[in-house]
C-alpha cells in the first residue's frame, strides 16, 4: 500500500467514525507497515534503503571440496563454468591456510556489497552503482569497460566479459565488453526468493550461507550477527561489508 | 575572396546534405517496406503507432527503472517485448535480419545493442554445467535447436 | 609559397616527409586493423585477463599521457619562468604534448571494452571518480594547451602567452596528479595505495616529457643539417640529468617506504627481488637503463660535444620509462591481492598465486597506435607550421635568458 493510499484511508475513516476511530486507525496503519515488511515489494516500487541486503558465511559449515554454490550460481546466472583465466567468476570457492599453525579453512568468495564499495567510487561513468537496498550492481547500459573497478575491488570479485555471448538467461543481461560481478541473484531477491547459491548450500544440507535484511532486528541474519562473532573480508579498509564470515 | 568563402560554405553544406541523404536512397529507391510477424496475444502494450515512434524511450526509461531501482512492472520490458514478438520461426526477435527488431532496424539503418547483453528468446536456458544430457531435455528450451529454424 | 609551407626543413624534404607519412601510417592500419578485430571478437584475443586486466596499451597509454605532460614543461620554463631558451622552444613543446596526449587518449578509448559507447563516458561524470576528474582534465588538456599554442605562434595574441602559460602549466601538474592517483588511490592493491604516487608520477612526467622533447628536436636540427648551439645543448641536457636524478630519489623513497611497512614487504621482495620479468624490468629497466646509464651519459664529458649522446640519453630515459609503466601496472596486478593476511590462499581463480601475462600481438599493435599518432601528427606539423626552435643568441651571451 503506497504512502497516499495510506493518507486516504485514513482520511475516510477519520470522516466516517469522527475522533475516537483516529487511534484506532493509526494503530491499523502501523499495522500495515510491519505487514508490509515483512513480504516481497511490489514490482511498481523501488528498492529502499529501509534495508540493506546482507549474508554470513559459516566457514565452519561449508562443506570440503563442495562447490554447489558455484554450479547454482552458474545455472542462475548463465555463466559455462569454465576456469580460464580470461572467464567469468561470481562466486569461488577459496581455500585459506594459517601460516602459522596450518588450520585450514574453505569459503566461498563472492561480492561483498560494501557499504563503501570502492568499485563504485571510482567508476567513472557511475555504471558501477549500489542500489538502495545496499546490492552493489553493474549498469551494462553505461558500462565503457575500463575495468578500473576490476583494479579497485579488494576482493577480485569482478569479472571482464572478454567474448561475445548469446543465449543469456532473459533475468540475467550480460555480454561482451562490460564487467560484471555477484549481483545476489538480485532477481530473485526482488521477488522474494533467496539468491540462488544460498538456496543450493541449504538444499545440500551444509546451511553454510544465511541470507537476510540487516536492517531488520528480527531477521535471523540480524540475530545470527547478534550472537555470533563474525569478521569482515579486509575490515582494516573500513568499507563495512554486505557479506560477513564466522569461523575464520 | 568573400565570394570564394560563399562558394566553400555552399560545396560544404551540400555535402553535408548528401552524406545525411545517403542512408535514406534505400527507401527512396522502393526497397519493399520491411514485413512484420505479427506478436502474441490481442494487441501490443501501446498504440502500434506510438510504439513504432517511442519504443525506444518506453525501453530506456523501463532499463533505468529496473536497473537503478529495482522497479519490476511488466509492461514496458524488454522480456515482455521478446515473449510476445519472437519470430515464430527462428524463436528469436534479433537471430536474423526478418526477426522482429532486425526487421525495421535493418531497413533504417540503425543499430541497436540490446542483444549484446539480452536474449534475443523467451525462455531460460537450462544449465550447461554439470551434466550436458540433463540440460538437452530441459522442456524450457524454446527452440529444439541453437537458433534453430530451419 | 613553397618557402612557405616548408619553413625551416630546409630543402623542403618532400620525399622523405612523404616517407614518414607511409611509416606512419602503416603503424595506424596496423592499430585499426587489430581494433576492429578486437572490437569483433572481443579481449579474449588479448593477453589481458580477468587478473590483469590493464596490460600493454595501458603501459603505453599512460607513458604518452604521463610523457604529453611532461613536455609542457619546456614552454612552461619559457613562459612562467621566463627563460628565453625555452621560449623559443614554446611552440614545438605545446604542440608535442597535443601529440602525444591524442595518442595515449586515443589507446585508453580504443582499448575499452565498449569503445562505441565513448559519448557515455564523455556525458556520465561520477565526480567521486579520479578516473572521471581524469577525462576532464584530459580534455581541458586540449583546450588549454590548444590556446597556449594559438598565443605563442599568432603575433598579436602573444600577449596572452604568459597568463594562458600559467593556467596550462598548473593545468598540466593536476592532470599529472591525478594520473598517479588513479594508481594511489587503489587502496586494496599493495602495488599502489601510495600518496608518493602522484608527485612520483609529476617528477617522472618531467624526465619524460624532456626526454620526447630532446629525441624530437635532435631528429629536427638532424634533419636540417643544423647543429644545435652548444650552450643550448648543456641546459638542457643538466635538466634533463636533474629530473632523472629526481625521479630515481622518487622512486627509492616510495620502495623506502613500503619497506618500512611490514604488510609491504612481500610486495617488495616480489618488485626487488624475485618478480621475474618485474624485477628484471625494474631493476635493469627502470633503474640501470632508464637512470643511472642517461645519467652516466649526460654528465659525461662527451655529452657536451655530442649531440647524438644525448639523444641516445633521452632515448634511454624514454625506454626506461616504458618499464617503469609496466613495472607499475602490470607488475602491481600481478602481485596477489592479500584478502586474508597470515594466510595461504588458492582458488579456481588464481587467488594467491601471481597473476600471468604474456601480452599478445593485437595489444601491441593496439598500444604502438598511441605513438603511430603523435608521430604522425608531430611530422605533418613540424612540415606545415613553424615549430623549429628560433633561438636568440645575443640574449642567450648577455645571460639575460
Amino acid at each position: 500500500m503506497s504512502a497516499p493510499e495510506k493518507q486516504e484511508t485514513l482520511q475516510e475513516r477519520r470522516e466516517f467514525l469522527k475522533a475516537g476511530a483516529v487511534v484506532a486507525g493509526a494503530g491499523l496503519a502501523s499495522g500495515v507497515l510491519v505487514f508490509g515488511a515483512a513480504h516481497s515489494r511490489p514490482p511498481e516500487q523501488a528498492a529502499s534503503a529501509e534495508r540493506r541486503w546482507g549474508m554470513l558465511i559459516d566457514t565452519n559449515q561449508c562443506g570440503d571440496g563442495c562447490n554447489d554454490c558455484v554450479n547454482a550460481c552458474n545455472t542462475e546466472n548463465g555463466l559455462d563454468g569454465k576456469t580460464g583465466p580470461q572467464d567469468s567468476q561470481w562466486i569461488r570457492k577459496l581455500n585459506i591456510k594459517d601460516l602459522r599453525n596450518g588450520r585450514v579453512h574453505e569459503l566461498p568468495m563472492l561480492c561483498q556489497h560494501c557499504e563503501h564499495a570502492p568499485c563504485v567510487d571510482v567508476c567513472p561513468t557511475g555504471a558501477s552503482m549500489k542500489r538502495a537496498d545496499g546490492i552493489v550492481l553493474v549498469d551494462r547500459h553505461i558500462c565503457i569497460g575500463c575495468r578500473y573497478c576490476m583494479m579497485a575491488c579488494p576482493y577480485k570479485a569482478r569479472s571482464f566479459v572478454h567474448e561475445p555471448l548469446t543465449e543469456q538467461n532473459p533475468e540475467v543481461p550480460r555480454g561482451k565488453g562490460c564487467v560484471e560481478s555477484c549481483t545476489f541473484c538480485v532477481q530473485r531477491v526482488d521477488r522474494d526468493e533467496q539468491p540462488a547459491c544460498v538456496e543450493a548450500c541449504n538444499a545440500k544440507g551444509h546451511q553454510a550461507m544465511l541470507f537476510g535484511d540487516l536492517l531488520d532486528p528480527e531477521s535471523a541474519l540480524s540475530k545470527a550477527l547478534k550472537s555470533q562473532a563474525s569478521t569482515e573480508v579486509r575490515a582494516d579498509l573500513g568499507l563495512n561489508t554486505g557479506v560477513r564470515y564466522q569461523g575464520i | 575572396m568573400a565570394k570564394l568563402a560563399d562558394w566553400l560554405r555552399l560545396v560544404v553544406l551540400a555535402g553535408v546534405a548528401a552524406v545525411l541523404a545517403v542512408p535514406s536512397f534505400q527507401a527512396a529507391a522502393g526497397v519493399g517496406l520491411p514485413k512484420l510477424e505479427r506478436g502474441k496475444g490481442e494487441k501490443c502494450v501501446e498504440d502500434t503507432q506510438f510504439m513504432r515512434r517511442n519504443h525506444m524511450e518506453l525501453l530506456k526509461h523501463q532499463r533505468d527503472d529496473t536497473m537503478r531501482k529495482g522497479i519490476r512492472t511488466t509492461k514496458h520490458s524488454l522480456k515482455g517485448c521478446v515473449e510476445c514478438h519472437a519470430g515464430s520461426q527462428s524463436g528469436s526477435v534479433a537471430a536474423g535480419k526478418d526477426d522482429f527488431c532486425m526487421a525495421c532496424h535493418v531497413y533504417t539503418g540503425t543499430r541497436l545493442d540490446c542483444w549484446d547483453c539480452h536474449a534475443t528468446k523467451p525462455g531460460r536456458k537450462p544449465a550447461r554445467v554439470a551434466d550436458p544430457g540433463q540440460a538437452a531435455a530441459s522442456p524450457q528450451m524454446p527452440s529444439p535447436k541453437n537458433g534453430g529454424g530451419q | 609559397m613553397a618557402n612557405e609551407t616548408c619553413l625551416n626543413q630546409a630543402a623542403c624534404r618532400t620525399p622523405q616527409f612523404l616517407m614518414l607519412l607511409v611509416l606512419g601510417g602503416l603503424v595506424m592500419l596496423g592499430t585499426l586493423f587489430a581494433f576492429f578485430t578486437l572490437e569483433h571478437h572481443g579481449h579474449v584475443l588479448t593477453g589481458m585477463n580477468n587478473q590483469i586486466v590493464w596490460g600493454l596499451p595501458h603501459v603505453f597509454a599512460v607513458f604518452l599521457i604521463v610523457a604529453a605532460s611532461g613536455v609542457l614543461n619546456v614552454a612552461s620554463i619559457g613562459s612562467v619562468f621566463g627563460k628565453k631558451l625555452y621560449k623559443a622552444r614554446a611552440p614545438l613543446s605545446g604542440m608535442l604534448a597535443l601529440a602525444m596526449m591524442a595518442g595515449g587518449l586515443a589507446v585508453l578509448v580504443l582499448d575499452l571494452g565498449r569503445p562505441d559507447r565513448l559519448i557515455v563516458a564523455m556525458t556520465h561524470y561520477n565526480f567521486k571518480s579520479i578516473f572521471a576528474w581524469n577525462m576532464i582534465f584530459y580534455n581541458g588538456f586540449f583546450a588549454i594547451v590548444g590556446l597556449y599554442l594559438i598565443t605563442l605562434m599568432d603575433r598579436k595574441l602573444k600577449g596572452f602567452s604568459t597568463p594562458v602559460g600559467f593556467v596550462a602549466f598548473l593545468w598540466r601538474l593536476a592532470l599529472t596528479t591525478a594520473t598517479g592517483s588513479i594508481f594511489g588511490f587503489l587502496v586494496a592493491r599493495a602495488g599502489y595505495n601510495s600518496a608518493l604516487m602522484a608527485p612520483m608520477f609529476v617528477i617522472m612526467s618531467f624526465a619524460y616529457g624532456l626526454a620526447v622533447f630532446l629525441l624530437v628536436q635532435t631528429a629536427m636540427y638532424w634533419w636540417n643539417g643544423l647543429n644545435l648551439d652548444e650552450r643550448v645543448q648543456a641546459r638542457m641536457e643538466k635538466l634533463l640529468a636533474v629530473f632523472v636524478a629526481a625521479s630515481l630519489y622518487f622512486t627509492v623513497v616510495f620502495h623506502i617506504t613500503n619497506l618500512y611497512f611490514a604488510k609491504q614487504w612481500e610486495f617488495e621482495r616480489f618488485i626487488l627481488l624475485d618478480g621475474g620479468i618485474y624485477t628484471v624490468l625494474f631493476w635493469v629497466g627502470q633503474i640501470l637503463v632508464g637512470g643511472i646509464i642517461p645519467l652516466v651519459l649526460l654528465f659525461s664529458s662527451a655529452a657536451r660535444k655530442s649531440m647524438a649522446l644525448v639523444a641516445l640519453a633521452a632515448l634511454l630515459v624514454i625506454i626506461g620509462g616504458h618499464a617503469q609503466m609496466y613495472v607499475t601496472i602490470v607488475g602491481g596486478q600481478a602481485f596477489p591481492l592479500d584478502m586474508f593476511p597470515g594466510y595461504a590462499e588458492s582458488s579456481a581463480f588464481y587467488d594467491g598465486v601471481v597473476a600471468q601475462y604474456s601480452p599478445s600481438i593485437w595489444e601491441f599493435m593496439l598500444g604502438m597506435g598511441g605513438i603511430g599518432i603523435a608521430f604522425l601528427a608531430t611530422t605533418i606539423a613540424v612540415r606545415t607550421f613553424k615549430f623549429m626552435p628560433q633561438d636568440d643568441f645575443p640574449a642567450l651571451e648577455s645571460g639575460k635568458d
